[in-house]
């Protein structure tokens, strides 16, 4: 009876997949593509900011070049690893990171640099805007001992708390504090969630908070988080971690991609080659994609008022 | 019997007040030399330091990234398993969630998926699961998410058939041989232990990223429930009818096809229910892979701090899961159906039709879906789906509203809590010269449970001194103390309600299944606006996770309290309290001290995710080991002392009531409602509603 029973369902089922070749709507065969483009993996750190540069990127590639986009969010050095296994072709906004550019580009040969992304990225300290307007002092380092009491937390002991974020993003904050004397404690918000909620609940209820952030990225459109002084960056001051006392270098955001897919030389390595914007634009586009519009629909209201630039790109060679 | 209870009661004064009064001893000692002593020895490391240990596992990771394209071990076996794993993968998202084979669309449409999924739930369980099918399936098109719950289905679905046509057979080896028994058992408790966060960056270096490492990590979690019901079903099988055959002269072969296989068949089932429950509870984790699905719908939420849309993806994993749980759980019961009697005929025959006509319709379905657009791409917007937009901004709206009115409660909560008792805790664990604790451990393991745990509990602190991670081991410890003491108390709190009310069970229980399945992940953010990045956080995270697990054990132990001690209680005039405290709390021991020890596990398997949300600590440097290359070696060493803080917290609770339980047998001789700690050992399960075999064994 069992055995009946499951004939029954394996004839019903092959009779199924007999009937899928005929008939229909779908078409059975590929569109025929004006460009041989095909499928650009897009790796998605996770960041707005990030995340804006991919819209743009992934709408012009689908609607100007005809290729398939995938996107797949993973962190940084997750990413680089994609270039490896054939699942990232390109990372989009790159942080320096001259070990992995050494590990992959130079060694593996996996990657190659596809030149800048025109933003510049700044690290450091940074407080919620009524505490800089409050107590005006508070951004150049040298006050901030005088208001470690007034940071301290639950989990910072006795000392002033200086709040961390994303594990993946690069800090020298623990020497910083022991080499700048500064009566702070290094606490680990864990994740970059954790510490822009701790920065809009810090401002929303007048919290003494202070924490490292960076720019561009569009969480600074909703609460202008001001950043605070250190001794200033001057080439190599930050060679030895150990010792290291002045501010964080600032960054040239760049794009690196996966050799083989470069290789292939095909419309959308062209693009993404050429693809440069400002800090500017990212935060626009960043801040729709923040306020929940879709990639596409954040992309398509920047692409359509700056047509010169989408144009530059898109040129042949 | 009776002269070790006499020789118990008539031991010299120190032994009758014996544990207890030595216990605190050990305490107070505890507390007077870490006063003392505060702050020396502590064993600390800063964040980004490493010891020679940790940079020698990441040497390994160099070596084998720079060996990978080049060593035949990579080329061929790795990559030969890699792309195996991904071919079945991709094939069956071809099936269902991608464009594939030169079309748009994928093969089968939604409303070919629905109705095979629909069709399946009837042959295999019965009408009303197949209604909840339906509607499930349905409600994750309308929330906007088919595509994500269809890649989740593939990859869920790829990891089960391996984990099975691997696991079944494997099962039958162990279920007849004892000597492979107990070679394979640890293997597959370390499988199940492990927090998964710990693996994924060795399984990333081997496997890279990408929807076969996802399947791979999910199928190492997965797997183990079938092994070990497959071994037990077999095992279970009863002489007699073993006997019967073999006197009928079937050989070993024969007698495992005939007789073992058909009577374990239902056990069999319930591990194919277990496996794909845990399998499901991996969405979260492959995400973090580059697997694709519902958990990529969670993350990317998340980092826009769109709470609502996390919600509605974690909702939409719960109805998944929800389903393919209630499905395979009918599954079995049809199984114990059908071996018991072939019920009434004339219902057989209805359902016979019925089998036929459905399976006419589903292939009509298919078909449609196969050709026609509407039937293929689910109808509605597609960001957003028909609702999901809706439940995305109810959920946000109620969590600015707690954020901006509770704030002030939260932050008071934190302080007590905090000041009150995770800093003095904190300091007296982790502020203690290593020494001191190790010598606390060692008596405490001692008095409670024996001298054989005294040699787990010093194998485990050497190596927790070796790790050169002493300091986070300490005060991960901490947190994982105090949320289990919460998680125990409360468990037990919401088990003697649940219990003692039929009509409450009967509304908490779906939503104690659907919090055990909601990922954490959802949660972390509002917990985070309300308590701030802080080790409370974490705290309360880990507690969210593990207690419907702790309410349901204590839950069902109180419920299989006999009603006659009961009504004894009643009947002698105990007030409602009295029968509680002095009856079924008492009676049901055992039960609470397995719900304990699970709470416990629970809790460290959530370790991790502590770490994001400012735990600091083992969870912390296990996410940045993740994801900063120079800390990979750090990163893995604490994932390694995050699996020997929980074997040496296990072996040394289990030993503790297994010790108590023999004590307590020894002075009543009662032998009634025991339950064997051993047999109902149970393993860390995050996201499994806990239909395991915990609730029945009790």
């Amino acid at each position: 009876m069992r055995i009946r029973q499951s004939w029954t369902i394996a004839a019903a089922l092959a009779g199924a997949l007999a009937l899928t070749s005929c008939g229909g709507d779908i078409p059975s065969t590929p569109p025929s593509t004006q460009a041989p483009c095909g499928t650009v993996n897009i790796a998605v750190n996770p960041w707005v900011g990030y995340e804006a540069n991919v819209a743009v990127v992934a709408y012009v590639l689908k609607t100007k070049l005809g290729c398939t986009v995938e996107l797949k969010s993973l962190t940084e050095e997750v990413s680089w690893q994609g270039f490896g296994s054939n699942t990232v072709d390109v990372v989009l906004e790159n942080w320096g990171h001259e070990d992995l550019k050494k590990k992959y580009i130079d060694d593996q040969k996996v990657a190659v640099q596809v030149g800048a992304t025109g933003n510049k990225g700044i690290i450091g300290w940074y407080v919620p805007p009524w505490l800089a307007t409050q107590y005006p002092d508070i951004t150049d380092y040298k006050n901030l001992n005088k208001y470690a009491a007034q940071f301290k937390t639950t989990e910072s002991g006795n000392l002033g708390q200086l709040l961390l974020g994303d594990p993946s993003f690069v800090t020298n904050d623990e020497s910083l504090v022991k080499n700048l004397k500064l009566n702070f404690k290094v606490v680990y918000a864990g994740s970059e969630n954790a510490l822009i909620e701790a920065f809009r609940t810090a401002e929303e209820q007048k919290k003494f908070l202070i924490g490292y952030f960076y720019e561009p990225q569009w969480f600074l459109a909703d609460v202008p988080l001001v950043h605070v002084n250190l001794p200033a960056y001057t080439a190599g001051c930050d060679a030895d971690p150990k010792t290291v006392a002045c501010d964080y270098a600032p960054y040239t955001l760049d794009k690196i991609a996966r050799k083989t897919w470069v290789d292939l030389a095909s419309p959308a390595v062209n693009m993404i080659k050429k693809f440069t914007w400002t800090n500017e634009d990212q935060n626009k586009v960043a801040k729709d994609i923040a306020d929940k519009m879709s990639y596409d629909d954040a992309a398509k209201k920047w692409v359509d008022a700056n047509p010169d630039k989408v144009n530059a790109w898109l040129a042949a060679g | 019997m009776t002269t070790v209870a006499v020789a118990a009661r008539s031991s010299p004064w120190w032994r009758r007040i014996g544990r207890p009064g030595i216990v605190a001893a050990i305490l107070l000692g505890w507390i007077l030399l870490g006063t003392v002593l505060q702050g020396r020895d502590t064993l600390g490391l800063p964040t980004t330091d490493t010891t020679a240990l940790h940079d020698r596992f990441t040497a390994v990771r160099d070596w084998v990234d720079s060996h990978r394209n080049s060593s035949p071990f990579f080329v061929y076996f790795v990559d030969g398993i890699r792309d195996f794993v991904g071919g079945l993968t991709g094939f069956l998202q071809d099936l269902i969630s991608q464009a594939s084979f030169g079309r748009p669309v994928p093969l089968v449409g939604w409303l070919g998926v629905v109705a095979l999924a629909t069709f399946g739930a009837y042959a295999f369980g019965n009408a009303r699961v197949a209604v909840l099918t339906a509607a499930g399936f349905t409600s994750v098109g309308l929330m906007g998410l088919w595509q994500e719950s269809m890649d989740t289905l593939a990859l869920t679905l790829a990891a089960v058939l391996l984990s099975l046509v691997i696991g079944i057979p494997l099962g039958v080896y162990v279920g007849l041989s004892r000597p492979v028994e107990r070679v394979v058992t640890p293997v597959l408790d370390a499988m199940q232990a492990m927090p998964t966060l710990v693996y994924l960056a060795p399984l990333a270096l081997f496997f890279l990223i990408g929807p076969p490492a996802a399947v791979i990590a999910t199928l190492i979690y997965a797997m183990p429930p079938v092994i070990r019901l497959t071994s037990l079903g077999v095992r279970q099988v009863n002489e007699a009818s073993m006997e019967a055959s073999r006197s009928l002269g079937a050989t070993r072969w024969q007698i495992l096809r005939t007789v073992q296989l058909p009577l374990a068949k239902r056990t069999i089932v319930v591990g194919i229910n277990q496996t794909t429950m845990a399998a499901f509870s991996m969405v979260m984790i492959a995400a973090l892979i580059a697997g694709p699905g519902l958990g990529q719908v969670v993350l990317r939420a998340l980092s826009a701090l769109d709470v609502g849309r996390a919600f509605t993806g974690g909702l939409g994993i719960v109805v998944l899961a929800i389903v393919l749980d209630r499905v395979t759980t009918a599954a079995s019961e049809r199984a114990e159906a059908t071996y018991r009697a072939s019920g009434g005929r004339r219902s057989e025959n209805t359902r016979r039709w019925l089998l036929v006509g459905g399976g006419a319709l589903t292939a009509a379905a298919v078909y449609l879906s196969a050709s026609y657009y509407w039937a293929s791409t689910f109808p509605g917007p597609t960001r957003g789906g028909v609702i999901g937009f809706t439940i995305d901004d109810a959920v946000n709206a109620a969590a600015d509203w707690t954020r901006l009115n509770l704030h002030d409660v939260t932050s008071a909560i934190t302080a007590v809590v905090s000041y009150g008792l995770i800093n003095p805790l904190q300091a007296l664990i982790a502020e203690s010269p290593w020494y001191v604790v190790c010598a606390v451990v060692l008596a405490l393991s001692w008095t409670l449970a024996g001298a054989r745990s005294v040699i787990v509990a010093s194998v485990c602190l050497s190596l927790l001194l070796a790790s050169g991670l002493w300091e986070s081991a300490m005060v991960t410890l901490t947190s994982v103390l105090v949320a289990t003491i919460i998680v125990v108390v409360l468990g037990v709190i919401f088990g003697v309600v649940l219990a003692r009310s039929p009509r409450i069970d009967l509304v908490v229980r779906p939503v104690l299944d659907a919090a055990q399945v909601l990922p954490a992940f959802v949660y972390l953010v509002p917990f985070v606006g309300l308590f701030g990045p802080t080790r409370l956080t974490a705290i309360i995270a880990a507690v969210v996770f593990a207690a419907p697990v702790v309410v349901k054990i204590v839950a069902d132990g109180i419920r299989a309290v006999p009603s006659a001690a009961v009504e004894a209680g009643v009947a002698s005039g105990s007030s409602r309290w009295q029968v509680v405290t002095k009856v079924q709390l008492p009676l049901s021991r055992q039960a609470v001290a397995l719900a304990a020890n699970q709470g416990l596990i629970y809790v460290l398997s959530v370790v991790v995710i502590g770490g994001l949300v400012g735990a600091g600590a083992l969870g912390y440097l296990v996410v940045a080991g993740f994801s900063q290359s120079e800390l990979f070696g750090k990163g893995l060493t604490a994932g390694i002392a995050i699996v020997v803080l929980g074997i040496l917290l296990d072996r040394v609770t289990q030993a503790a009531a297994l010790r108590a339980q023999e004590r307590e047998h020894r002075l009543t001789g009662d032998a009634e409602h025991q339950f064997d700690v051993r047999s109902a050992r149970l393993h860390p399960a995050p996201g499994l509603p806990a239909r395991i075999p915990t609730g029945r064994v009790v």
